[in-house]
This record gives C-alpha cells, structure tokens and sequence, in this order.
C-alpha cells in the first residue's frame, strides 16, 4: 500500500505535464503477448447487432498495434461446432483451454455496454460504448483493462489523433459512404479508443508494430 | 492500362490528404479495404453468400499484392474458411497454410484446423 502510494506519487511528479494517472504495466511488460484470441462479446445492449459488430471491428485495432489477432470467424466457428453460442458462455471458458486450442498469449474480453442509434426529433445520436480486459493465457494474468465509447454527437475535433486513428477515420468516412449501419461504423471508432495503439493507458504497441518496446 | 492505375491512386491520395489533413500521413501495417466489413456480413449472415465473399477478397489480395501491402492476420484463414463451405477443401487447405507462413503465431490453430478437416482418426492418434 505504501509502495503503491510512493510509486504513484514518484510518477505523478515525473509526469507532471504528461498522464494525471499511470497506468500500471507490470503485467503486460513481464508477459509480452505476441498474439490475441478475441472471445466473442457479452452484449448488455438491446441491439442484437451489437456483439458482432463490435467482434468484426476487433481485428484492425490489435493488429495495427502490433498483435497477430486470431482469424475471429474461425474462432467464433469452432466454438459454434462445439456447441458454445453464447458469449458469456464461451468467456467462461477456461484460460488453460484456450491456449491449448488456440495457441494464443493473450484473450480479449470485450463487453459491449451500449450499442445503437437513439432517433429523436431534432437530431439522432449513436452510441457505441465497451469495455474490455486482455488476459494472458499462459500466466492467467489480467494485462489491461479498459473501456471506451465512440458517439456521433462529438465534435470531429483531432480527438482522434495517431496514425491508426487517422486510418479509422479513413474507413469510417469510406463506411458511411456505402452503408447505414451507424453502429457497425461506431465500433470501429469505440474499438480504436478501447485497443488501439497509442491511446492514454491503453494497450502496449505488439511485437509486429515498428514502435513495439518504446511505449 | 497505366492510365487508369494512377489516377486511381492519385484519387487515393487526395482522399487521404483531405482526410488527414495537415496531420502526419499514416501508413498502415496491412491493406484493409472491406476486410472487417465482409467479417461482419460473414457473423450475421447477411445477403451475400461465400462465393460472393470469395470474390471480393479476392479482388482486395489482388489489389494488395499490386500495391506492394499486406494482407492482415486472420484474411487468408478467413478465405480458406470460406472455401471450405463452398465444398472446396484443397483451396481452404491452401488458405490455411498461407496463414501459417504469413503469420506463424496462427500454427497451432491452423493445425489444430487442418488436423479436423483431415477427419476424426487424424485428431484421434493426436491425442
């Protein structure tokens, strides 16, 4: 307790003009995932769409970031064949029994809090909010956690900054062009923010990204 | 057949530059296109079938491979799926092992895949 507050404050000092709070990587840095197993997402929304959505919109954060990401069809698929649909369901299964099938360091436990569109007189908004946490599956370890939340009632106002962020909103803007599944488009922004790279206390670059080691 | 080619790619980049405005250009890892947009049709089953999904990520390889880009982990995994549901498992045999060699961390999934298509007495004698 008294190491923690020591820390905290050292850091606070140092970063003065950088992070009001640090985010502690002692777990991520000793475990360095190379690659990541995203579990299909428990959805509190009421939006059935929400789940998938946010699953196929997982890929690009990760592996811009560095991870190699687990192909999440297949995955989806091979839990399907054994007779697991549910995520919560599927997000119960065990760490040890996911390494062994599916070879991966670390998996991803995504919640999508809110999910959809609100039509209202004036103006409509859509929300996509989510949490997620990135376990490791050899140590059992909880790497990071987070959550985000991406809304199109934000002002476009350089929020959004990074290079990843830059080509998100490069796909959002070609997305709205050719669909209207405002949520689809939502979650790849709300993603972006939960595990891109490099977002305050967000997840570490992966060892396929040039900036791995220096964050 | 230049012609074409570059104005395409000029139109690109004054996308991008419009986009990015007077910010740092960004260079990607992979050529993503309508990857995790045909993942999505793919989990809920849209109106497109597989053949169709074939076609378009094919025609997206096919433009990556012209510009010199990476595809992303899990596309060639996704393709050999999707060869498999259309009954033909050589090819989805094929995507597999790309995947492999493209990426080895996906070895012991791709495995683990391969190993099922070759039938139960194959995952039988693993054990």
């Amino acid at each position: 307790m008294l190491r923690l507050a020591a820390s905290t404050s050292l850091a606070a000092m140092l970063g003065a003009c950088a992070t009001p709070t640090p985010y502690d990587y002692t777990a991520f840095k000793q475990n360095r995932p190379v690659s990541m197993l995203v579990l299909p997402p428990v959805n509190d929304s009421p939006d059935v769409k929400a789940s998938r959505a946010v699953l196929a919109q997982s890929t690009l954060p990760l592996a811009e970031a560095g991870y190699y990401v687990l192909p999440v069809t297949l995955v989806d698929e091979t839990f399907r064949q054994n007779g697991l649909t549910e995520a919560a369901e599927i997000q119960q299964v065990s760490a040890a029994k996911l390494r062994e099938i599916f070879g991966a360091d670390a998996a991803v436990y995504i919640r999508v809090k809110k999910y959809g569109t609100t039509y209202m007189v004036i103006a409509s908004e859509t929300v996509v909010s989510v949490e997620g946490r990135i376990v490791d599956l050899r140590t059992g370890q909880l790497l990071w956690q987070g959550s985000a939340q991406a809304s199109s009632a934000e002002n476009d106002g350089g929020n959004q900054a990074g290079l990843v962020g830059l080509l998100v909103k490069a796909l959002v803007t070609q997305i709205v062009g050719t669909a209207t599944d405002a949520g689809f488009t939502y979650a790849a922004v709300a993603n972006q923010r939960l595990l891109g790279a490099p977002m305050r206390n967000g997840v570490l670059y992966g060892p396929r990204s040039p900036h791995y080691l220096k964050d | 057949m230049r012609r074409p080619f570059t104005a395409m790619r000029l139109g690109v980049l004054i996308a991008a530059a419009g986009l990015v405005g007077c910010a740092q250009q960004p260079k990607p890892l992979y050529h993503w296109e309508a990857y995790q947009r045909q993942v999505y049709e793919h989990l809920k089953g849209g109106s497109s079938g597989p053949e169709e999904q074939i076609r378009v990520l094919l025609a997206q390889a096919e433009k990556a491979r012209s510009l010199g880009s990476a595809l992303p982990p899990g596309f060639r995994a996704h393709l050999g799926m999707l060869y498999v549901q259309t009954g033909r498992i050589d090819e989805g045999r094929q995507h597999f092992e790309a995947e492999k060699s493209a990426f080895p961390e996906s070895t012991d999934y791709m495995n683990f895949l391969l190993a099922k298509m070759n039938g139960p007495s194959t995952s039988a004698s693993a054990r």
